[in-house]
């Protein structure tokens, strides 16, 4: 079974992606994910607030105190050399480079223009296979207009894509009023891939502290129907490539993703909870579907079931919503 | 040969050198010294090598003697080997010195010379440390300024080498260590041509080895001692001439040439001042001023002190002096006159040359770094013009007591208008020293000008006010002195404004730069009547900029250093604007470089948006103001408070006469009360709806500004009307009132209060029962309630239930508005201590920031009750707290015995029953204590009936029968470190002290460096590397003894089980040890959310908790109570949060990784061992009850 597909143009043995998670830290679990026969690899994303607070942080303790008393005019030495975050993720593309044969796709997660061209040039230079840029945004601001936010995304797109030459994808929210125009935009703007859709870390509230909290879920299957209908919907009408992610789990799951015209698909949690063994099955019962089903190859496949080759045109659309509403109100 | 320039302080200028020449160096912080050990440390890290391309071994002792010790040792191995130190810690190495020097060994210690304490510590200058050294033997060189300290750190080192005498080579403290100066460094081809080989390796032969062995160090009998100690004769004879060679070839080299005793001056002076140091070069500038008017005067600099030349130095006074003052930087009471005095006057009887001998006076100057000017040695030329000059005398200070002042014009102004001089007035926390030191860099290294910068920091250390002095010139400056007369003056805070005159020193047509939140166009109608008449009268240019408004805008938050130091450039002229501009941009990127591009972006747009915010006032042509200045103590101070202490918080300490100073150096307690700082723009409200009265608030506030009271509801009749008031909620205080009041004007806003509140608002989350609002609009209000609230009568001690925090901390404090650092760590622990038991405390302090923040004036906050009983405290040394705590012990079990033995002798007199009560009464606890001083003031109204000498006797140690207790306190640097030894001899004596080590990780007073209480893996001065040891567990240790009481506690972590520990400790009749998890500034962390650290520690293991009770085992129980829980979380969720851990991972990564796993190791290791101990089975008590069986 020829499961190739291309993504960000490379040639990939498997549309089974790796996306960015905490697993990729670690060089051995690289490796092991490259042994598993994922086909390229998203590392863990570097956070833009991060190294800024990080730097503060080192520039507010290294300053807090000094010369205002006599005996006590510094608190530390001062090392000659400081090896941010920065270096350290840096160093980690280039080890993971030399130590596996699949992309190595950096990811870079922000919010501010500053700083990502040249944090993006860096990671070129690391040694980067290709580059992905997780716009986290909540706009809170309540004079700024929808098109604004739109344009400093696109912005940061436009400036990234003028620094460096490797590939790029957008990891981007599902929160635009419009999101076909929004990806269509991004599209033009030069964008290599879409990576479809970055799950936020929502907060959660601790009763006992009265107090939010960053409460880690990781995705369901569920997760899955929102990047289905929009890669359904955006197939054939735009040129980047697209990177399904979210509530991947099965080879099920990985399927339906190809059907509406994902180029690959990419999996986080399934790792975190089963192994990145998981892999392996995940791709065994994906050629075992395919060959059941007298498929070629998964090029054969995608897009089959996307709105432009889809029977139901409607499908993707409100319709399908209402279908939807029907038949959970008949069920209960 | 190329020179390089470099703009350095004094410490640099000479570890620079020493660094080069020497093997070995053992270090200990002491200032002002501290800093040459740094450097040291620093370069050993970096693997920065000498001039043989070796890196020296750098080490850190546990003491100065320590220091000494292994200094000795590695001389006697024949290794090239150096200390730095200063006061108390040369003092310290003395008895070495004398070892070193009888057994002629080449070494150079460089001090930073300061003041001893006597009446009191000071950390500032003067020569009372070397001279009390001069009777070793060694060598003694001094320096004068920052360029003679490099030159001479390599000379002395050159001369003891071939002369075989060790030398101290010193300098003045702060004004020459501190002090930054543009200098011409000593290239290494120099270093390489003074240091001789051949001396080194015969230095290296005189070593022991095992392989020619020899004995050194033999105990010598009547016989032969003399005549050995004679035998070095001969070598010190041979060093003077030793020294001038080395001055020669040193002069060859650099063109820098200098003599012994160096005369300046009128060739046919006939007046000379004789004076070694920086103050040889504030008397060089007046003689050079005063021979330009047509005197004939002169100063002859000693540089080489011992070996003291008698030929060389008569030869250096012209043939015509007529008369020599000598003035010492020292004081030797009882004695017929300083020491170099005495041995001009020796010198001069020995060998004067020319005829008739001059006259000779001799004076102090400059004592703890007292101002020493050329008006002063005006003064002093002077007094030797009169009939009856005055001998003995001092000058620089108001002597109305014994009259040996000098008195001298002020006026006298010597300094060349060439010379910019700029002053520039900061908050500590402002970064305004760090940009001017900054400034004199950009202007050492870019023109041609020659620059100095001195510094003059504050007492307190939260809050500070810091002064700049700097001066710039095309001629080398020889002004070790503060700025009087400023070109230029910037005040970088308004809240100087209203408490100080800081134009007092402007010059007609100069300038003045404010940072005011005002505009250009109603900035003049904040300033006071003061400020405004010196703007006009003395025709200045005023200068106005928001710079916290340009900080903010550019991403600086609250860092006003670049926009500062950007205003100075582009107002003051001292560099062309756009190249000082260019020049501040270059010193940013080299600066802030490594710490991140957008740190060194925000910078730049800073100076971007200096440019565009900075305004020049149109000044009207009249004063409009009619505001005064605040004034420095509030009206109700007492008379001392307003005459003297004021006097010291209004910048004129200077100014106050001898009469005015104590004379034993005891102060009244409870002086911080006076002192309304009003550092806070923001101080916590309290919101009686929502709390819950747990008292944890009060109880971590450092500055004990939160107090808690409750009370009968008649007391609010008169109440003021925002005073806020509630039920009481306990069930034991039923119907009264309750009210938590916070002092506004002493509030430092460090916020741990309202972190630690752990009640939440339920209609508003974000809010809690106390919360940060802005001090200026209710700062008059709180004051009234304030005022108020103090005046509420305290809850009687015998009611209150000391073992609940709730009730607990109704009890008054007896520390309070103490200048510890905002946020202070070791402050809760003082306070909750003086709570509970301040009504009877004696406290032996160790010297560091406890006895700083405590005893330093102006105020202190070690304060007393209504019934004027509070801690009586006393600081000693840094080395000997334990044993000075153990001699107050003892004295008091002294007097006690004896009082108690005169009650049962008196009993017929006093009434037996009376006696019998008083000598077997329980004052285990706060109401026995109560009944027992009631029976005391009985025994005292009967016994002042009673006329006989033993009932005088008893009068007078009667109050010892009421309880009172020892408490020996200080940090981590004197319990694990230089005062272990006597603390374990303390602690194993078995009486009953009390011991409260405030454990700070680190010599936090002296900044930071490390100790054995410094964890592993935390980076710090002396461990620039990170620590790659544990830190040493010293409660296990002296559990080891089974008879003192130990415990762990964390305030932050479990506030209960400290309560539990103090209470135990002080009840436990015998020795106690308490060792009290102290966060610092020095760790790197948010001072605000400091508790949670604390707790992290406690959570991930990596600070227990625990109890050890001796009367546990007393009673057959396992004396071992473990209060932590089992960690669980890694010890790495702690490490992340502190900036001393997390700077490890950020400079050594791979180091990081390996001492990350191993601090986790070590948690692991203690954890096992201690629930080991805690769990295992204990049998009963022995004969001695002191313990039980293993298994």
């Amino acid at each position: 079974m020829n499961i190739q597909t291309k993504y960000l143009g490379f040639d990939l043995r498997s549309p089974l992606v790796a996306s960015a998670s905490p697993l990729a830290k670690e060089l051995d679990n690289i490796k092991k994910m490259e042994d598993a026969g994922l086909s390229a690899v998203v590392l863990n994303s570097l956070y833009e607030e991060e190294i800024r607070a990080e730097r503060q942080a080192l520039l507010h303790h290294l300053e807090y105190g000094t010369e205002s008393y006599a005996e006590a005019l510094s608190y530390f030495p001062e090392p000659e050399v400081f090896y941010a975050k920065t270096d350290a993720y840096l160093e980690h593309i280039s080890k993971c480079r030399e130590a596996v044969d699949i992309p190595v796709i950096a990811s870079l997660n922000g919010s501010t223009l500053g700083g990502w061209t040249e944090f993006a040039l860096k990671m070129q230079e690391a040694g980067a296979s290709a580059l992905e840029l997780n716009i986290y945004s909540i706009p809170t601001d309540f004079e700024q207009p929808g098109a604004d936010v739109e344009q400093n995304v696109i912005g940061i797109v436009n400036s990234v894509k003028e620094a460096i030459s490797i590939p790029v994808a957008v990891k981007l929210s599902p929160y635009y009023s419009n999101m076909a125009h929004m990806a269509k935009k991004l599209d033009d703007a030069g964008a290599d891939a879409l990576v479809l859709f970055n799950r936020f870390y929502q907060p959660d509230i601790n009763l006992e502290t009265m107090e939010t909290e960053p409460n880690i879920l990781l995705s369901t299957p569920q997760a899955s129907r929102l990047p289905l209908r929009w890669i359904g919907i955006l197939y054939g009408n735009i040129q980047a490539d697209m990177a399904a992610t979210s509530g991947i789990h099965s080879a099920q799951d990985a399927l339906k993703m190809l059907m509406v015209g994902a180029n690959v698909t990419m999996m986080t949690s399934a790792l975190l909870k089963f192994g990145i063994d998981h892999a392996k099955e995940v791709e065994a019962k994906m050629v075992q579907w395919l060959e059941e089903n007298e498929y070629e190859s998964v090029e054969q496949l995608r897009g089959s079931m996307s709105q432009k080759h889809g029977v139901d045109a409607a499908a993707f659309e409100r319709a399908q919503y209402m279908r939807g509403l029907k038949t959970y109100a008949v069920n209960s | 040969m190329t020179t390089d320039i470099a703009t350095l302080d004094g410490n640099e200028a000479v570890a620079r050198i020493a660094y080069k020449v020497n093997e070995v160096i053992a270090i200990y912080p002491i200032t002002p010294s501290s800093p040459m050990g740094e450097w040291a440390d620093d370069w050993a890290s970096r693997n920065q090598t000498n001039i043989w391309g070796t890196t020296p071994l750098v080490i850190e002792m546990q003491s100065e003697a320590g220091a000494a010790g292994a200094v000795h040792g590695s001389l006697q191995r024949g290794a090239l080997t150096t200390t730095f130190t200063a006061s108390q810690g040369l003092l310290l190495m003395i008895p070495n010195m004398f070892k070193i020097a009888g057994e002629l060994t080449s070494t150079v210690f460089h001090i930073a010379a300061r003041s001893i304490a006597a009446q009191a510590l000071s950390i500032f200058a003067d020569h009372s440390d070397v001279m009390a050294a001069r009777s070793t033997g060694w060598g003694m060189l001094a320096s004068a300024s920052v360029q003679e300290a490099h030159d001479f750190a390599l000379i002395t080192t050159a001369a003891t080498l071939k002369a075989r005498v060790p030398f101290l080579h010193f300098f003045d403290g702060f004004r020459t260590s501190h002090e930054v100066s543009k200098i011409s460094l000593v290239p290494d081809e120099v270093i390489r041509a003074m240091i001789d080989d051949e001396l080194v390796i015969a230095h290296r032969n005189r070593g022991l080895d095992s392989d020619r062995p020899v004995l050194r160090g033999t105990a010598q009998n009547p016989d032969v001692y003399f005549q050995a100690r004679e035998t070095v004769n001969p070598f010190y004879l041979a060093t003077p001439q030793i020294v001038e060679d080395a001055m020669q070839q040193f002069g060859e080299l650099t063109g820098r040439y200098y003599q012994l005793y160096e005369y300046h001056g009128a060739p046919d002076a006939e007046r000379v001042i004789v004076i070694m140091a920086s103050g040889a070069e504030a008397a060089q500038e007046a003689v050079d001023a005063l021979n330009a008017q047509g005197e004939k005067v002169g100063v002859l600099k000693v540089r080489m002190y011992r070996p003291f030349d008698v030929d060389r130095f008569v030869a250096a006074f012209p043939a015509t002096t007529k008369s020599i003052a000598v003035l010492d930087r020292t004081k030797e009471p009882g004695a017929t006159g300083e020491p170099m005095y005495l041995d001009t006057i020796t010198a001069l009887f020995e060998g004067w040359p020319h005829g008739a001998l001059p006259m000779v006076t001799g004076g102090r100057y400059g004592l703890s770094s007292k101002e020493f000017t050329p008006a002063m040695v005006k003064g002093v030329f002077d007094n030797m013009l009169a009939d009856q000059p005055k001998n003995h005398f001092t000058v620089g200070i108001i002597d109305d007591v014994t009259n040996t002042s000098l008195d001298y014009d002020p006026e006298f102004d010597v300094e060349s208008d060439s010379v910019v001089r700029a002053l520039f007035y900061g908050l500590g926390s402002d970064g305004t020293v760090g940009a001017n030191k900054n400034s004199i860099k950009i202007i050492g290294e870019n023109t041609n000008n020659y620059a100095q910068g001195h510094f003059v920091y504050d007492s307190k250390k939260s809050g500070s006010m810091t002064v700049s002095h700097l001066r710039f010139g095309p001629q080398p400056i020889h002004s070790p002195y503060q700025i009087t007369r400023a070109n230029f003056i910037a005040c970088h805070q308004t809240v100087f404004l209203e408490k100080y005159d800081v134009l007092k020193d402007a010059v007609k047509n100069g300038i003045f730069l404010l940072n005011s939140t005002a505009s250009p166009e109603t900035v003049w109608d904040t300033l006071p009547e003061k400020y405004q008449r010196h703007i006009i009268n003395k025709n200045l240019a005023f200068y106005v900029i928001d710079a916290y408004k340009v900080a903010r805008d550019s991403g600086m938050r609250n860092r006003i250093n670049t926009i500062m130091q950007t205003c100075f450039f582009a107002i003051s002229g001292v560099l062309p604007r756009d190249e000082a501009i260019e020049e501040i941009n270059k010193s940013i990127k080299k600066t802030y470089g490594k710490k991140g591009d957008e740190i060194v972006k925000m910078n730049l747009v800073a100076v971007d948006n200096t440019i565009e915010n900075l305004h020049k006032v149109t000044v009207p042509d009249a004063v409009t103001s009619s505001a005064g200045f605040l004034p420095p103590v509030t009206p109700n101070a007492p008379t001392f408070v307003q005459n003297v202490l004021a006097t010291m918080i209004a910048r004129d300490g200077d100014n106050l006469p001898v009469s005015a100073m104590p004379i034993d150096g005891t102060y009244p307690t409870g002086t911080t009360q006076y002192e309304k700082r009003n550092l806070a723009l923001e101080i916590p409200v309290w919101d009686p709806d929502v709390c819950i009265q747990c008292g944890k608030c009060a109880m971590v506030c450092p500055h004990a500004v939160i107090r808690i009271k409750a009370y009968d509801e008649a007391v609010l009749e008169n109440a003021p009307e925002t005073f806020k008031a509630t039920d009481a909620r306990d069930r034991e205080w039923g119907g009264m009132k309750y009210t938590i009041q916070v002092s506004p004007e002493d509030c430092t806003a460090c916020g741990i209060c309202v972190d630690v509140c752990p009640a939440k608002n339920k209609a508003a989350a974000g809010l809690k029962a106390i919360n940060m609002e802005p001090q200026p609009p209710i700062r008059e209000q709180e004051v009234e309630n304030w005022d108020f609230f103090v005046n509420i009568p305290e809850m009687p001690r015998n009611l209150i239930k000391v073992n609940s925090i709730r009730q607990q901390q109704v009890q008054q404090p007896l520390f309070e508005f103490s200048g510890a650092c905002a946020g202070c760590g070791e402050t809760p622990y003082l306070k909750l201590l003086t709570q509970l038991f301040g009504d009877r405390a004696i406290i032996a302090n160790a010297t560091g920031c406890s006895s700083i923040y405590g005893g330093n004036l102006p105020t202190t906050p070690w304060s007393h009750n209504n019934e004027g009983r509070g801690p009586a405290w006393s600081n000693s040394l840094f080395e000997d707290n334990a044993e000075f705590g153990l001699g107050m012990r003892v004295a008091l079990d002294k007097q006690i015995e004896y009082a108690r033995e005169l009650v049962a002798r008196l009993s017929g007199e006093i009434g037996g029953t009376l006696a019998e009560a008083i000598l077997n009464a329980d004052q285990s606890d706060e109401p026995g204590i109560f009944e027992q001083r009631g029976r005391i003031a009985t025994l005292k109204e009967r016994l002042s009936g009673i006329n006989s000498p033993e009932a005088r006797q008893l009068l007078t140690v009667a109050d010892n029968l009421a309880k009172k207790n020892v408490w020996i306190i200080g940090g981590d640097g004197w319990s694990y470190d230089i005062g272990y030894g006597g603390l374990d001899h303390v602690l194993a004596s078995g009486r009953n002290v009390n011991v409260l080590v405030m454990d700070t990780e680190v010599y936090s007073n002296t900044g930071g460096q490390s100790s054995k209480a410094t964890p592993r893996a935390a980076i710090a001065k002396f461990a620039a590397g990170g620590k790659p040891s544990p830190k040493k567990d010293l409660g296990r240790m002296m559990m080891t003894y089974g008879n003192i009481y130990v415990a762990q506690v964390a305030m932050g972590g479990r506030d209960e089980q400290t309560l539990r520990a103090f209470l135990e400790a002080e009840a436990y009749d015998g020795p106690s040890l308490i060792i009290a998890y102290s966060h610092c500034i020095a760790h790197g962390i948010n001072m605000k959310t400091a508790m949670q650290d604390q707790k992290m520690a406690v959570d991930t293991g990596q600070w227990l908790l625990y109890r050890f009770n001796p009367t546990l085992a007393e009673e057959g129980k396992n004396p071992l109570t473990l209060d932590s829980r089992q960690p669980k979380k890694p010890v790495s969720e702690f490490l992340h949060m502190e900036n001393r851990f997390r700077m490890l991972e950020m400079s050594r990564p791979d180091a990081a990784s390996v001492m990350f796993e191993e601090a986790q190791g070590d948690v692991i290791k203690r954890w096992e061992m201690y629930q080991y101990l805690a769990q295992r089975p204990y049998g009963p008590a022995d004969d001695n009850g002191s313990s039980g069986t293993d298994d």
